[in-house]
């Protein structure tokens, strides 16, 4: 609290759109902003610490001073305070509470949703990686788990179990991972039941100009063996060449097709954290333009290059799941470090490949995987602590996005809506719940998470009913088999639920979801209705034997209601 | 004329057909005086059938003695014709060309088709302005239907009924249409039942460079408005357009002579930049090899999008002004039968909740757009596959359908009708079985005698069997007022129109179809409780007597 001089500020006024505003009352807490109207309702708006990404004070004008609030998940807040200190004093406030310093500072170590320790014990096990192994139909004899990275030994930013081929021996784990940055060797990141195949990750190997590992070449010839039937395997550089090149000269780069037998290399071209992070900046400001002209948008949607860099993940993962499902050949998914485009890549194919990643359990499972327990530096790219700003990059969302671009094409395939999404989306940088703090498992462990803060996953499911595609039905041909999205520049869409928050609160939409998912509801209460009537004929008239049973299938309640009569 | 001259290979077989997104098919090729078409001659295989009248352009090229026609259709549609033997290849192609090209309307198909469904409700009857009237008569006294136009001498492009205010007289009407282009002197476009306030359109009035007025025109506006009550004249062109208008006689409202008016200038484009437009837009939709980059500024460079927005700001002020300033409104542009109908047609869907029925819907295009003298047949002559100088052609309709889509996709539950609706009015706009959409005007219609000679597209839509495809399952009938957004990032391209050909709506229709079997679940189960309950209620009454004895 020693950080809040003003903790209450009456009259200021909230400026909703430019004509519309309502004057309230603004409090600061240790973790939130509370606006409290002043109308009856009192309607109160909060604004979580840990999501603000920036504040800017305007001059001051005749009517107060003005104050924005701009949230990491895309809202922006405008107030006018009256007086220009209780100004300065929000201003400063809320810059140094956004920027936490420490972990311990962090909104989630202080969130407290009422669980007892057994509960919240339960609750960080509803996701396990190691059913979600098992679900791929893994084959025993080709794949195992090594010990090799028993206590982070080998890779301290990856999981601690780790699925490799049963053919490459410890002494090949070791060498490979030695000869791969960071020790972010070659392993299993997802196995596709249907053809055998399997999609592996690692970082770029230390191949400078000539630099060769024959542990590293084994293990990709291992990894190839392991899907008997295919002669050659995919290494796929999700970097731009140029890019890869350049790494070369620092001792790092790609695999030599001369020495690495029976690979074919292919580069996507994903660009890097940095443009990523600037593109994103230029989309959002497109998004704050006021009253834009079509061309202004349409200029600045093209100038941001953010539908480009999306089109780049979404091919990759095409590439990867074609390969995967049709080819049936296997494939080492690499950037530099392997963290960021790797796991978009990797997890985006998965979602192709797989219909389980396409319902809500299924992406819990899929982002634990991908991106939790390999390594996705959370804090440092979504800026959970004031740290380094080049750190900093969308990686997150531009996954998120791809599955809504996707989405876009395939009504019926995802279980999920627009709002799971966009509340994961918040959950990443929201610092909440425990799950997305740290940049490792090993972090996690050492900060001992799991005792101390609450896990984001049951939180969602429970709330199940509000996420769900009114769309989505089990048997549905789109909920079987592979996805295969048409990646023409023309399928993109600007994603208006996430960047254009401002633009939806304004208007009061019709949204078709919203209203089949309350027609479905209300179908399920008369269904409900009807099994109640159903046991009415035997209540009326106890002499009835040939009362239906329970069912849809029985219904016949009208008949019977008349054979009584 | 007959079409036989036209015909010099009526038939060619071993043909094979290319479609984006559909498997080659293999057949005969076929050409008669109004289709061609192709037919593998196998069950369950698709026939082609394709109205000379819908194609755009053709283009031919030759590999040895295999020739290829590529058809470009007035739907945007693109389909390849691979033709064994060079000869054939060519008189096809020669036939093709000259079919699709005759001058005369009499020989349309139209005059030719005969409907192999028997025509219930005659759409020619859809719209009486006689029965239109009496609604308006019961809600106020103040306006009566003239026939001074019964001979369209008045105004050629008028039909032969219009609603004019009761105290003006035939003879002021005469005068004020010789003030107005074209003839077009103010008429009632819509009344606002909600508060009594109108939308009334009519082309720029002629007051050339020494600023010419007419009384009668200023008297015939004047008499809508209530005492002390201001109007707004909404011109659809900028103050700068309209100023050089002057020059060629044309002109605005002065304020000196309109002191109850306010003008407010807007910038929908004139038709004739139009067709550019959508030359541009379809250009960049067919080439999937495009860049994101590339197809993101050839998106804008077409400025189709700018002008859907355009138009729907200038149809959203338009509603504004009558719903929320309680004001009536004077719409017009230049001629007053294009920018004024997009506008005039899409703020009364904006307004009136009927318009957004099916039958609202067709009585909207008929009355605004068809008798209110849009040259559809000018207009739609050509479509984006034009190569030729264009003339008059320009996709003001198409323009219009674009921004109904954007309302209904962003209000899915407040229309009746779907986007499959509208796609259907753009193709039988350009293409048609049907006479409706053939003329320019209601008096070339009557002398085409549309209505003997032709079916109207109204008596096939209205049939329920057809209906069926064009019902919205998400309606639920509201009577509210419904504000579009035209922020540029709620409006989107009409994938439906313009990505049509160009990808597989397989997964998007199923989609429509898991909605409508929710929803029709959903009446089902209502239907059963509904019926039990109701036979619950009954067992309860009649056995009440036997409990007490």
């Amino acid at each position: 609290m020693e950080h809040i001089r003003t903790p209450k500020v009456e009259n200021v006024r909230m400026i909703v759109t430019p004509r519309k505003s309502t004057v309230g009352t603004l409090y600061l807490s240790s973790t939130h902003t509370i606006f409290v109207e002043n109308s009856e309702a009192l309607k109160e708006t909060w604004v979580l610490h840990s999501l603000v990404y920036n504040v800017e004070r305007l001059p001051a004008n005749s009517s107060g001073s003005p104050l924005i609030i701009r949230c990491k998940n895309f809202h922006v807040y405008r107030l006018l305070i009256l007086q220009e200190k209780d100004c300065l004093d929000v201003l400063a406030c809320l810059t140094r509470l956004s920027r936490p310093e420490r972990y311990g500072e962090l909104f989630c170590f202080s969130f407290n949703p009422n669980l007892d320790k057994e509960l919240r014990e339960k609750a960080w096990g509803f996701i396990d990686l190691k059913a979600e192994f098992s679900r791929m139909g893994i084959p025993r004899n080709l794949w195992h788990v090594t010990a090799a990275n028993h206590e982070y030994r080998l890779c301290d930013t990856y999981p601690s179990e780790l699925f490799v081929p049963k053919s490459a021996s410890p002494a090949v784990i070791v060498g490979s991972a030695k000869f791969r940055s960071r020790g972010r060797l070659p392993v299993l990141s997802y196995f596709h039941r249907d053809t055998g195949a399997s999609i592996c990750r690692s970082s770029q190997p230390l191949s400078g100009f000539s630099a060769r590992s024959s542990d590293d070449e084994q293990m990709l010839q291992a990894i190839m063996k392991s899907n008997p039937v295919s002669e050659f395997m995919y290494v796929v550089d999700t970097r731009p060449k140029l890019n890869a090149m350049a790494n070369r000269a620092a001792g790092k780069g790609y695999e030599n097709e001369d020495h690495y037998t029976n690979i074919k290399l292919q580069f996507i071209g994903i660009e890097n954290i940095h443009v990523m992070r600037n593109s994103q900046q230029k989309l959002i400001d497109v998004g704050e333009l006021a009253a834009p002209s079509m061309s202004d948008f349409l200029w600045g949607l093209e100038n941001s290059g953010w539908l480009k860099h999306i089109k780049a993940v979404l091919d990759a993962g095409v590439f990867i799941a074609k390969a995967v499902a049709e080819e049936g050949v296997s494939v080492l998914v690499h950037c530099s470090d392997g963290w960021d485009r790797t796991a978009q890549a990797c997890s985006v194919a998965s979602v192709l490949l797989d219909p389980y990643y396409r319902t809500i359990k299924g992406l819990m499972v899929l982002i634990e995987k991908d991106w939790v327990s390999f390594g996705h530096k959370f804090s440092h790219r979504y800026a959970h602590l004031d740290g380094d700003p080049k750190e900093v990059s969308p990686v997150m969302d531009q996954f998120l996005e791809c599955v809504w671009q996707l989405m876009q094409q395939f009504p019926c395939a995802f279980e999920f809506n627009e709002r799971f999404l966009i509340q994961l989306h918040t959950h990443i940088y929201s610092c909440q719940y425990g799950n997305f703090i740290c940049n490792c498992q090993k972090e996690r462990r050492d900060l001992r998470l799991k005792e101390r803060t609450h896990s984001l996953w049951p939180h969602l499911w429970e709330n199940r009913a509000e996420y769900t595609n009114p769309l989505y039905r089990t048997g549905h041909s789109q909920t079987r088999g592979v996805l295969k999205p048409l990646t023409t520049a023309y399928c993109f869409k600007f994603w208006k639920g996430m960047y254009s928050r401002a633009e939806k609160s304004v208007a009061s939409y019709q949204s078709p979801a919203d209203c089949l998912n309350a027609v479905r509801e209300e179908s399920q209460q008369l269904e409900e209705e009807l099994s109640a009537h159903q046991e009415v004929p035997r209540e009326t008239d106890a002499g009835q034997e040939t009362c239906p049973t329970e069912g849809k299938e029985n219904f016949r309640g009208e008949e019977e209601v008349q054979q009584v009569v | 004329m007959e079409f036989a001259e036209l015909i010099k290979t009526p038939r060619v077989d071993g043909v094979d057909l290319h479609r984006p997104f559909m498997p080659t098919v293999e057949g005969t090729l076929c050409l008669t005086g109004h289709h061609l078409i192709l037919s593998s001659r196998q069950d369950n295989t698709e026939e082609l059938w394709l109205l000379h009248a819908n194609i755009d352009s053709i283009e031919k090229r030759f590999v040895g003695s295999l020739g290829t026609i590529i058809v470009k259709c007035k739907d945007l549609r693109v389909i390849q014709l691979d033709i064994p033997g060079m000869e054939e290849c060519l008189n096809i192609a020669s036939s093709i060309e000259a079919l699709s090209t005759l001058d005369s309307v009499s020989l349309m198909y139209p005059f030719f088709y005969r409907p192999l469904f028997e025509v219930i409700e005659d759409g020619w009857q859809l719209f009486v302005p006689e029965e239109a009237f009496k609604d308006l008569e019961s809600m106020t006294d103040e306006w009566r239907l003239s026939e001074v136009n019964k001979d369209f001498s008045v105004c050629p492009s008028y039909p032969s009924l219009l609603t004019v205010p009761k105290d003006i007289d035939d003879e002021s009407l005469c005068k004020a249409a010789s003030f107005r282009h074209g003839g077009r002197f103010p008429v009632l476009s819509y009344y606002h039942k909600k508060n009594g306030m109108v939308m009334m359109r009519a082309a720029q009035p002629l007051t050339g460079t020494n600023g010419r007025r007419c009384k009668e025109d200023e008297k015939l506006i004047n008499a809508t408005l209530c005492a002390g009550k201001r109007g707004y004249i909404i011109d659809t062109r900028t103050i700068a357009v309209a100023q050089q208008a002057k020059a060629r006689g044309g002109g605005f409202e002065q304020e000196a002579n309109y002191p109850q008016w306010r003008r407010i200038h807007k910038a929908i484009e004139r038709s004739n930049v139009l067709q550019d437009s959508l030359i541009k837009l379809v250009e960049a939709c067919n080439d999937q090899s495009h860049s994101m980059d590339r197809w993101l500024s050839k998106l804008e460079a077409s400025n189709w999008q700018s002008k859907v927005k355009e138009i729907l700001t200038t149809a959203c002020l338009a509603a504004q002004c009558i719903d929320r300033e309680g004001a009536s409104v004077l719409v017009h542009g230049t001629e007053g039968t294009d920018s004024t109908l997009q506008v005039t047609s899409l703020a009364q869907i904006i307004l009136d909740p009927a318009c957004r029925t099916i039958r609202g819907f067709e009585v909207l295009i008929e009355r605004e757009w068809l008798q209110a003298g849009h040259p559809f047949q000018q207009r739609c002559a050509q479509s984006a596959y034009s190569n030729g100088k264009p003339r008059s052609e320009a996709p003001v309709f198409l323009l219009f359908l674009d921004c109904v889509w954007q309302i209904l996709r962003q209000f899915p539950c407040s229309f009746q009708f779907n986007e499959n609706l509208l796609i259907m009015f753009f193709e039988h706009a350009y293409a048609s079985q049907f006479g409706t959409f053939l003329g320019n005007c209601v008096a070339e219609r009557v002398k085409l005698q549309l209505s003997q000679k032709t079916v109207s597209l109204w008596s096939w839509v209205n049939r329920p069997q057809e209906l069926e495809r064009f019902l919205n399952p998400l309606y639920e009938p509201n009577n509210l007022v419904i504000w579009p957004s035209v922020a540029p990032q709620s409006l989107l391209l009409w994938e439906g129109v313009f990505l049509r050909w160009n990808r597989s709506t397989k997964c998007l229709d199923e989609a429509c179809q898991e909605m409508v079997h929710i929803i029709e679940y959903n009446k089902e189960l209502q239907n059963k409780v509904n019926s039990l309950r109701r036979q619950l209620a009954q067992l309860e009454t009649e056995e009440s007597p036997l409990q007490t004895p």
